[in-house]
């Protein structure tokens, strides 16, 4: 995984930082083709219980007499057509990945946003309130940030065991502190600004000038760390469900069913795994590109 | 698909166009794991014995049935009750090139109590023994605490070691890490060490002075390949030339691969249901005041939901055997009218329930481990399938094997899939451990986790196992395996076939243990 | 500088008794190993023998205060499922990981480097852009299914590499490597590319972004002005200020994949201690699984002190920044 790069300032606060993101966004063409990757691999996958074919969780709608069918084979016991195909418990590919999708986005969206909240609380006070408490948040940073994601990511399933809250508690725990650190960085920047030097001769709380002023300020950078995230995140969670700690067998993300499928790829039976591994492939794709975009735009040594 | 496939197949013929083996007498194995030490006394696990069985010899070997023939011991007889003489050949010489001894069996059976940390130790098989003397340089004296007719099969599973080569300063003589480094590894099997990086490959060489048959390999190479997917790429691809369990997914296409040839033994491991009897209520069966699973209709309606065929054939990809019974036909104390698994019947099922007080079903969690068992996970969700049709909406909770046994030992389960494999060739064992009462001090019910309990049935099992006649014993025994078959205190599900796929032109005597045997394979000249 | 080397090793060590602790409670807490270890047909008393041998029949926190004891005095305890010493287990499965990752990051410096320097020079060409995509690709698919899709491919349709294990190895002062053979390169090859192009890809990155930056700097302007060629501006100007950012980078990614090793290991069936770790973990093998982070974090440990000793190897300047 790379380490998302640390931006040090950010837009001056006259302009709406999201206004000035929205039209720089529109002109770049990859992004936009990222954009419109996402949202359509996104939109299929949200309503995924009410427009796919079949829902692959509900065992008594499978049946087996209907596994490992080619792509556009018709079903004979459910009537359905199979345009990707059935795996080995014959659920229809489609419906699996349309649902595999969506835990795979609900995972990643869930795990990064609350990252994003903890990290940036962490970082932000941090930055404001400074000594030991700084000192002491950021060496936990620090540990946090030496040790590989995925083994964290290993040792914690392996002792949580399988479903799908706990992979999320296990994405939180390796992501968060990217978040902190970044909060930290861009905080101690604007902590120095007029508008907060103002509210705290106001004699503002605290609470109020850190998530008011201060955080509102440091988004931009921390939103696109949380874009590129999302894109570790979908990863991370399909490593580790093809290592076997993922989520629960019943219930596969798309990196489960890449790894149940493979096996069927040197009988032929390629689309098991191969329609699962385009999704993936396409959807951490449209988020990288969005992502590279973002960070291009809001980089402002980049910008110029 | 059809585009793959021919893709696949002239690949394939490329494949093994370009990569004839490099020595013709070289065989390379591909595994499912390495054995956990070389110390042919360490850990009773498939991948320790059949490592064993290639260096060294048992006084009694089990063929590929399980039924026992002579190997070390080209006699024996019992001279009471208690007492038995086994003769030994003459000719067995060890790797080395000394006579094989009286003194050698009882160093060995000696050793095993000895042997530290040992994770199932080999004294599994010698509990029963209470002596062990050597009345000369060939005959062996062996006395049971009390009359013991399962003597024979638990020798099958203790070979014999060299009181020379494997003596040492350590109470047990040569230690575990010293086997490990080859060091006193010195047996009369057919093959011999050379070298063991843990990990990876594991060589043997042909041991110049075996007694038996000549075996064909001059070098056996063991390599350990957890994922089946790599392993079926690596035999397609031509590095190695066998490989152990193929993924069933695979096996259509091995088999009508010109370039491949497949070996399957029969089947001895049932896969099976256990369904909580302990009492009232159930962990897993929410709603309900009681436990459904207490009424044997209940029990019958699970068994008829269960299409085994569909099963054996869709998930397991044929090489699987539909199960009535506990044990295959062929074994020691199976039921002849229990040959052909029960067809299932829905409609008959759902009659069943409702005729039990429960029209509308209940729900039920299944426990499955994730991994320990061929298709485990695949084979419990299709059964689930087949309950929620059949109206007992069934819930898969599949889990690490480590966190399964946890929960079953906890009886946190309602109702499991797991496996039993028999290397006795023995109903008594079988019925012992699945269904037995559970007692610790017997011994009984080891995993009995659905806590099943019929004293009828324990004070059965207590007689045959004390009753030196075969034939009586088989007949207790079919009694007792009859008793818990239409009671349905278990419900049997198919036997797993040991399978291995080889390059075109070898074979494999398959064995029912499902042990990967390198003597055993030939090529077909 | 010394007070700064003792500030780590303390650090590593603290980190060490709170992850010892909870990977402890946390295996503890899974399951009992012996049910994992023991044959079903054994006794209830054969399995309490085996607890006590093990010493598993202590409490926990007994349990814990021996580990540590012994752990003082160089002993991590022995493997439950082998018998065997924890740390040597793992010594010897060492060459074979290290290797892999070794040539893999070799493989991304060789690659990532002058296609980063390529794209940063020219932003604008489509060449360029086709390098940064590409990168995308490279760095955001999952580690494990670039491994199958390499399998797919060169092993099974193609026929032209082996599709798993280590291949033949060569005794050097006591240590097998194979990357003095053939079979052994022909057995490298996946696995290292697998785990070398994500590397790459972040290679190419930040090489690029580091080109970017230090182009506009008045010292290339001026050494362009002086008319220097080209080339000796690449290789003297600018290839000495980029350095810093990649071996920084190099440096981390050296870490996370000797850790993202697992994953690739258990695709190709490598030998290595990654893919002990994951068989223990699933074996409950708890002396192997606490041996092994231990010598992770010492290694992590010392991978960080020798980055940023090189950091200020490279420019002194820095070496305030790395004691902050």
């Amino acid at each position: 995984m790379n380490t998302p790069m640390t931006v040090s300032s950010t837009a001056p606060a006259e302009e709406s930082p999201f206004r000035r993101l929205l039209m720089q966004f529109a002109e770049n063409r990859l992004a936009l083709v990222g954009l419109a990757l996402l949202l359509l691999l996104a939109v299929p996958a949200i309503l995924a219980p009410w427009i796919a074919p079949q829902n692959p969780y509900d065992i008594g709608s499978l049946d087996i007499l209907d596994s490992q069918m080619p792509p556009g084979s018709m079903g004979e016991m459910t009537g359905i057509t199979y345009w990707l195909g059935t795996d080995s418990q014959a659920r229809d590919v489609l419906s699996a990945v349309l649902f595999g999708m969506r835990t795979s986005l609900l995972v990643a969206f869930v795990s990064v946003s609350a990252s994003l909240l903890i990290g940036a609380t962490v970082g932000l006070c941090a930055a404001y309130f400074g000594g030991w408490l700084d000192a002491l948040l950021m060496r936990i940073v620090d540990i946090q940030l030496s040790f590989p994601a995925i083994l964290v990511a290993l040792i914690m399933l392996s002792i949580l065991g399988q479903g799908l809250d706990k992979v999320i508690v296990a994405l939180i725990v390796v992501q968060w502190a990217y978040f902190a650190r970044t909060a930290r960085g861009t905080a101690l920047v604007e902590r120095n600004r007029e508008y907060i030097l103002a509210a705290r001769c106001l004699s503002l709380g605290w609470r109020r000038i850190i998530f008011r002023h201060l955080l509102p300020n440091c988004l931009p950078p921390l939103i696109v760390i949380a874009t590129i995230d999302l894109a570790h995140a979908i990863a991370l969670e399909a490593t580790l469900s093809f290592l076997g700690v993922g989520v629960p067998v019943t219930q596969p993300s798309l990196g489960m069913l890449i790894a149940n499928g493979f096996e069927f790829m040197l009988s032929g039976h390629y689309w098991i795994s191969v329609f699962p591994g385009i999704a993936l492939a396409l959807a951490i794709i449209g988020i990288n590109l969005v992502g590279d975009h973002l960070r291009d735009v809001l980089n402002p040594r980049n910008a110029q | 698909m059809n585009f793959v496939k021919t893709r696949l197949a002239a690949s394939a013929a490329l494949i093994l166009l370009g990569a004839l083996p490099l020595s013709a007498a070289d065989l390379k194995v591909g595994v499912k794991s390495e054995p956990s030490s070389l110390d042919p006394q360490f850990h009773v696990l498939v991948p320790n014995m059949q490592v064993t069985f290639a260096m060294f010899d048992p006084l009694v070997m089990m063929d590929s049935k399980l039924v026992p023939q002579p190997a070390l011991a080209e006699s024996w007889k019992a001279t009471s009750d208690t007492i038995w003489e086994f003769v030994l050949r003459k000719d067995a010489k060890f790797s080395d090139g000394s006579p094989l001894t009286a003194d050698d069996v009882v160093f060995t059976l000696n050793r095993i109590p000895k042997v530290p940390n040992s994770p199932t130790a080999f004294t599994l098989f010698t509990r029963q023994i209470a002596k062990v003397e050597a009345v000369d340089a060939h005959t062996v004296r062996i006395t049971t605490k009390q009359p013991y007719p399962l003597l024979i099969t638990d020798l099958a599973n203790l070979p014999i070691m060299s009181t020379t080569a494997a003596s040492g300063s350590a109470p047990e003589g040569k230690t575990t890490v010293e086997l490990n480094r080859g060091e006193g590894l010195v047996g009369t099997g057919p093959f011999k060490f050379v070298s063991w990086q843990k990990g990876a490959d594991l060589v043997l060489e042909r041991n110049p002075n075996y007694w038996g048959k000549p075996v064909e390999w001059d070098k056996v190479i063991y390599r350990p390949m957890t994922n089946p997917a790599a392993r079926a790429a690596a035999l397609l691809s031509g590095d190695i030339d066998m490989m152990e369990d193929p993924p069933t997914t695979d096996l259509e296409q091995f088999k009508t691969n010109s370039k491949l040839s497949v070996a399957e033994a029969p089947g001895t491991r049932i896969v099976y249901i256990a369904l909580d009897q302990k009492g009232e209520p159930s962990p897993g069966i929410p709603g309900q005041g009681k436990n459904p699973l207490m009424d044997k209709r209940v029990r019958e309606a699970l068994s008829l939901a269960i299409d085994r065929k569909a099963i054996a054939e869709r998930v397991m990809g044929g090489v699987a055997v539909a199960a009535g019974d506990l044990l295959p036909q062929s074994m020691f104390g199976a039921v002849k009218a229990r040959q052909a698994a029960p067809a299932s019947d829905t409609a008959k099922a759902k009659a069943l329930l409702a005729e039990a007080g429960y029209p509308n079903g209940f729900q039920i969690t299944l426990g499955t481990p994730n991994g320990r068992y061929v298709n485990d996970v695949r084979v419990a969700q299709t059964i689930a399938a087949m309950w929620t049709r059949a109206g007992v909406k069934a819930e898969v909770a599949a889990a690490a094997p480590p966190v399964f046994f946890k929960s079953r030992d906890n009886f946190e389960y309602s109702a499991y899939l797991a496996a039993w494999g028999n290397s006795t060739g023995e109903m008594s064992t079988t019925l012992r451990s699945l269904v037995g009462t559970r007692d610790p001090s017997k011994g009984s019910g080891t995993s009995n986790g659905g806590r099943y309990s019929n004293p009828e049935l324990d004070a059965l099992l207590e007689k045959a196992s004390a009753t030196m006649d075969d034939k009586a014993r088989a007949e207790l025994l079919q009694k007792a395996d009859e008793m818990v078959l239409s009671d349905y205190g278990i419900i049997p599900v198919h036997f797993e076939v040991p399978v291995w796929a080889l390059r075109k032109g070898l074979t494999y005597a398959a064995r029912a243990d499902q042990y990967t045997l390198p003597q055993d394979v030939t090529s077909a000249k | 500088m010394p007070v700064f080397i003792i500030n780590r090793l303390l650090q590593a060590i603290g980190v060490i008794l709170v992850m010892s602790v909870l990977v402890f409670v946390g295996l503890y807490l899974i399951g009992d190993p012996t049910s994992m270890l023991v044959s079903p047909e054994a006794t209830e008393i054969e399995r309490q023998a085996l607890r006590k041998a093990l010493g598993l029949d202590q409490s926990i926190w007994i349990q814990y205060l021996t580990f540590l004891g012994n752990a003082a005095h160089g002993d991590f305890g022995r493997s439950f499922l082998t018998g065997q010493p924890a740390l040597q287990l793992i010594v010897e499965r060492m060459p074979a990981t290290v290797e892999l990752v070794v040539v893999a990051m070799t493989f991304a410096l060789v690659v990532g480097v002058p296609l980063g320097i390529l794209a940063g020079l020219r932003p604008k060409a489509p060449s360029s852009k086709a390098i940064m995509t590409g990168s995308i690709l490279g760095f955001s698919l999952p580690n494990f299914w670039i491994g199958l899709m390499l399998i797919m491919l060169f092993a099974v349709y193609l026929g032209v590499l082996p599709a798993s294990a280590r291949g033949e190895t060569v005794n050097i002062g006591g240590v097998a490597l194979s990357i003095f053979t053939l079979d052994g390169w022909q057995h490298l090859a996946l696995p290292a590319l697998t785990l070398g192009m994500a590397k790459a890809a972040l290679i190419i990155r930040v090489t690029r972004a580091a080109t970017r930056e230090v182009l506009p700097m008045d010292y290339i302007k001026f050494a362009r002005a002086k008319g220097l060629r080209p080339s000796r501006i690449l290789k003297v100007h600018l290839l000495k200020n980029i350095l810093i950012p990649i071996v920084t980078v190099a440096g981390l990614e050296f870490g996370q994949a000797i850790a993202f090793a697992v994953v690739t290991e258990s695709v190709f069936s490598w030998p290595g201690m990654g893919k002990l770790l994951i068989d223990s973990i699933i074996t409950l093998d708890r002396p192997v699984v606490v041996a092994y982070l231990i010598m992770m974090v010492f290694f992590l440990v010392i991978l960080n002190l020798v980055i940023d000793i090189l950091y200020i190897a490279i420019d002194p300047s820095a070496g305030e920044k790395v004691r902050d």
